[in-house]
């Protein structure tokens, strides 16, 4: 008997897999697809991020394109936050939610023109977003279309990244690539959440002051065929500076010391945005109704769980699904945990019950009781940021 | 140090340098590579014993916690002290300055020879 159809599909590949291999990267199945877990050393590719500039590939993100006259509206409908109010060339950081006021996804959300969006997807939820859109749309002079085939997507993030992505040559700010300079200058003025829309080698490139590990840095959509050029040509231009490739296990560990959520790990559907720290997206005066809405503005916090951050001595950290206790009950869950590579000490997201945070807790690590304060998040700020 | 070939090896990944009745122990390359940078090690204590097939110590990466196995059955007479300050020697040398434990052995239980480990491993 054939079993094609309860096979698992082939994992895809990234338009960057023979480069990433030519890199010295290891592979790991991560949301459908094929993707570098780190190349050497994921401890020297998070120092490299921290103190120079790493690269980034993103080819399994979700890049999903909403126009139209009403594109705006259709999203104030589909999503928290008011997308009709936000300038061209901004981006912002907002949620997907489900009737029940569950987080569906964490999104983010450029606006690229009047009648006109790009909205970024974690992988796993590419299809369920696309097809939310699509339907929370309906009524709407607006059209969404899933073009993440046809989307690629590199990130540049570290202290040195503006000095390295300057270095690059083939930008330009306009079609006419005699701008170059003039597309230094534009970027250099980019600020946090803003982007450009340029060109690179005759072909537009989206370049955005966004990123997923807490430094500056700078994520780059472009066609799939142009990123082995665009990847070798960041590798040259930083290789005097420390840039190096960075796969998915130091992105993990980048994200939590900059106490950046994970879908799957901090955010499900059971988890309404109160609870994530993300009570500031849902805005009490927005004109839209939308999906979500009385669920999450109805939702009485007092009782549930909510997440926190924990910080212990010595080197064994807490792990997703740990529990954590004060004494011996049980109070909370580690979503995730990891030995900071920055701070030298373990660090762990947990959800813990409100009532517990005051109380002296543990991390159940296998039987084994490490203390765990609560501590502010995100652990880690790049060192030119204020407090 | 032992060639890699005259080793002995187990399926969990530990290789065994038998000397007399004193076996060296620590983890294989391939083990060390697949759990990623070591960040922790913890060992047995000396004079502790330990039994073929049980879970004696752990390594932890950033991503994941591996398990360590005693390959032999006897009493620990000595721990690589330099692992647990400097647990990133069990990546740069595993079958060298990464090795982790001394047994004086009691008992040795069948272990595989080098080929088939390296076959386990899909290395062959």
């Amino acid at each position: 008997m054939t079993d094609r159809e309860n096979r698992e599909p082939e994992p895809r590949r990234s338009p960057l897999h023979e480069v990433h291999t030519s890199e010295g990267a290891t592979f790991t199945d991560f949301a459908g697809w094929t993707m570098p877990l780190k190349y050497r050393s994921e401890l020297a590719e998070h120092a490299a991020v921290r103190t120079a500039a790493g690269l980034f590939d993103l080819s399994h993100m979700g890049e999903i394109v909403v126009l139209g006259p009403e594109a705006g509206a259709a999203l104030d409908a589909a999503l928290l936050g008011e997308l009709s109010a936000m300038e061209v060339g901004r981006a912002k950081y907002t949620l997907m939610l489900n009737a029940e006021g569950g987080v569906v996804d964490d999104l983010v959300v450029y606006r690229t023109g009047p009648d006109r969006y790009l909205v970024v997807a974690n992988a796993a939820n590419r299809e369920t977003v696309a097809a939310e859109l699509r339907s929370r749309a309906l009524g709407f002079a607006a059209e969404v279309q899933d073009e993440s085939d046809d989307i690629g997507l590199l990130a540049l993030q570290g202290p040195l990244s503006l000095d390295v992505l300057s270095e690059v040559g083939g930008f330009s700010a306009d079609q006419d690539e005699r701008t170059e300079q003039r597309f230094v200058e534009l970027l250099t003025g980019l600020k946090n959440y803003r982007f450009l829309a340029a060109w690179y080698r005759g072909h537009p490139v989206l370049v955005a002051r966004t990123g997923y590990t807490g430094e500056i840095g700078y994520e780059l959509f472009v066609a799939p065929a142009l990123l082995p050029q665009l990847w070798r040509a960041i590798r040259e231009a930083g290789a005097g500076s420390g840039v190096v490739p960075v796969g998915l296990a130091a992105r993990d560990t980048l994200r939590l010391e900059a106490g950046m959520p994970l879908y799957g790990n901090e955010l499900t559907a059971a988890t309404r945005p109160q609870q994530a720290g993300l009570g500031r997206l849902v805005l009490a005066d927005k004109a839209a109704a939308y999906v979500g809405r009385e669920a999450v503005e109805g939702f009485d916090g007092s009782g549930e769980r909510i997440l926190v951050g924990l910080a212990s001595e010595g080197r064994r950290a807490g792990r997703h699904g740990y529990p954590v206790r004060a004494g011996e009950e049980v109070v909370g869950e580690v979503t995730s945990g990891a030995l900071s590579p920055t701070l030298g000490h373990p660090i762990a997201m947990a959800y813990v019950h409100p009532d517990a945070v005051a109380r002296e807790l543990a991390i159940d690590v296998r039987g084994t009781a490490l203390p765990a304060r609560v501590v502010p998040l995100p652990f880690y700020k790049r060192p030119d940021r204020k407090a | 140090m032992t060639g890699e070939q005259q080793l002995k090896y187990t399926a969990e990944h530990e290789w065994v340098d038998a000397d007399g009745d004193t076996a060296t122990v620590g983890i294989t390359a391939y083990a060390a590579a697949r759990l990623g940078d070591i960040v922790y090690v913890e060992l047995p204590g000396v004079g502790d014993e330990v039994t073929a097939g049980s879970v004696v110590g752990e390594l932890e990466s950033t991503k994941s916690v591996g398990e360590l196995y005693a390959p032999v059955t006897g009493v620990v007479t000595e721990v690589n002290e330099e692992v647990a300050s400097s647990p990133e020697v069990v990546n740069s040398d595993p079958f060298g300055a990464g090795w982790l434990l001394r047994v004086r052995v009691t008992e040795t239980p069948e272990l595989l020879d080098h080929a088939a480990y390296q076959q386990l491993t899909g290395e062959a």
